[in-house]
């Protein structure tokens, strides 16, 4: 036997011990995860309406309502109620406020463009703890799962650099993708809703989840804002969605021996 | 020197049958895994986990065995026991990839879970 012939048996005998050693096997794996709030005590939901602000190029309080009352449709075992919108920035300005509460900035047509960032949101917040007002509100509806809450949907834009492929062909004619840095000016949109759970039995809350997304487009790029709604809203339905719901998280795991 | 062979001889004599029976242990704890696996592959995720529990029973010492009974418990939302299983499986063989990446996946679908934020 040469010496070559002998090292590559070892080189296999090896192998073969590794790999009987550490036998594995790959399984698809659903993990369930618990609804975060316990909502056996409702058959019914509903989307009253959000506080909204940010830009005017979309009607997020109406696009919201629209879209959950959808996912909750098709995703849940609520009974979603069809109802009119609430438009909660005018129902906010004719309530009472707490003393040290800053008046929320409603524009003279009592539109909701006054609402530019968090802080003003927070003029809202009494609202959101009106027991009354919505303890009425679920009488009207059967005492309901009432979902509220605010939705901030403003523009943004960063600066710095970002890697991009780029196609290159050498002397012989021979096409590569290379990664490129450039420096380039992004816009584009953050979401930040707060959705809040009430009790349309008592009025008070029950639970409220807080979501942050944001997207960056290339300058190229042309994308609506109703667009980047969509795609932000999408990142965060399952979120909402786990709120009330059980849902099933697939994976893969590796077993072994 | 006749004594010392003796006394070799003697010990080998009192080890011989504790090592046989750990090998007996170890390939019994085997044979549950390894069952508890083909079930598992058909979906028989209950008769796995039962399995794999008699299996960290009988040999305490068995990684994959914790590993495997581990995602058991994940797949039936049992995230405790899980957690427990695999920091077990970590704990016993701590450069095992395959069971620190299956801790990891756990981890942060665990975290997604538990994750509250204040009213």
């Amino acid at each position: 036997m040469t010496a070559r012939a002998a090292v590559s048996l070892g080189n296999l005998v090896a192998a073969l011990l590794v790999g009987a050693c550490t036998s594995f096997y790959e399984i698809p794996i659903e993990t369930p995860i618990q609804p975060k709030l316990d909502i056996s005590a409702f058959q019914r939901v509903l989307v009253a309406g959000f506080v909204a602000g940010g830009t005017e190029e979309v009607d997020a309080n109406l696009e919201t309502v629209r879209l959950l009352r959808s996912q909750l449709r098709s995703r849940s075992d609520l009974r979603v109620i069809e109802a009119d919108v609430i438009p909660l920035t005018e129902v906010a300005s004719e309530q009472p406020k707490a003393q040290d509460s800053e008046p929320p900035r409603v524009l003279e047509n009592g539109t909701d463009k006054g609402i530019k960032d968090e802080k003003d949101l927070e003029a809202y917040d009494h609202l959101f703890a009106n027991a009354n007002f919505w303890k009425k509100l679920g009488e009207e509806y059967q005492n309901p799962l009432i979902v509220t809450g605010t939705i901030l949907f403003v523009p943004h834009s960063r600066s710095g650099f970002v890697q991009r492929d780029r196609e290159v062909v050498d002397a012989y004619g021979r096409r590569s993708v290379q990664p490129v840095r450039t420096y380039m000016e992004r816009k584009g949109y953050i979401l930040r809703p707060k959705f809040i759970f009430i009790d349309g039995r008592t009025g008070t809350p029950l639970y409220s989840e807080t979501f942050r997304e944001e997207v960056l487009y290339n300058p190229s790029q042309d994308t609506p804002a109703l667009s980047s709604y969509f795609e932000l809203m999408d990142r965060l339905i399952p979120g909402f969605l786990g709120t009330l719901s059980s849902q099933k998280i697939k994976g893969s795991r590796v077993l072994l021996k | 020197m006749r004594q010392a062979i003796a006394a070799v001889g003697l010990i080998a004599a009192l080890l011989a049958p504790q090592a046989a029976w750990a090998d007996t242990k170890s390939s019994e704890a085997r044979e549950q895994v390894e069952f508890g696996i083909r079930v598992a592959q058909k979906g028989l995720w209950k008769e796995a986990l039962y399995r794999w529990e008699k299996a960290v029973e009988i040999d305490p010492r068995y990684a994959a065995a914790y590993n495997n009974l581990a995602i058991a418990y994940e797949h039936e939302g049992l995230f405790d026991k899980a957690r427990q299983a695999y920091e077990k499986a970590v704990e016993l063989d701590p450069k095992n990839t395959y069971i620190r990446q299956n801790y990891e996946y756990f981890r942060e679908i665990n975290d997604r879970a538990s994750r509250r934020q204040p009213r």
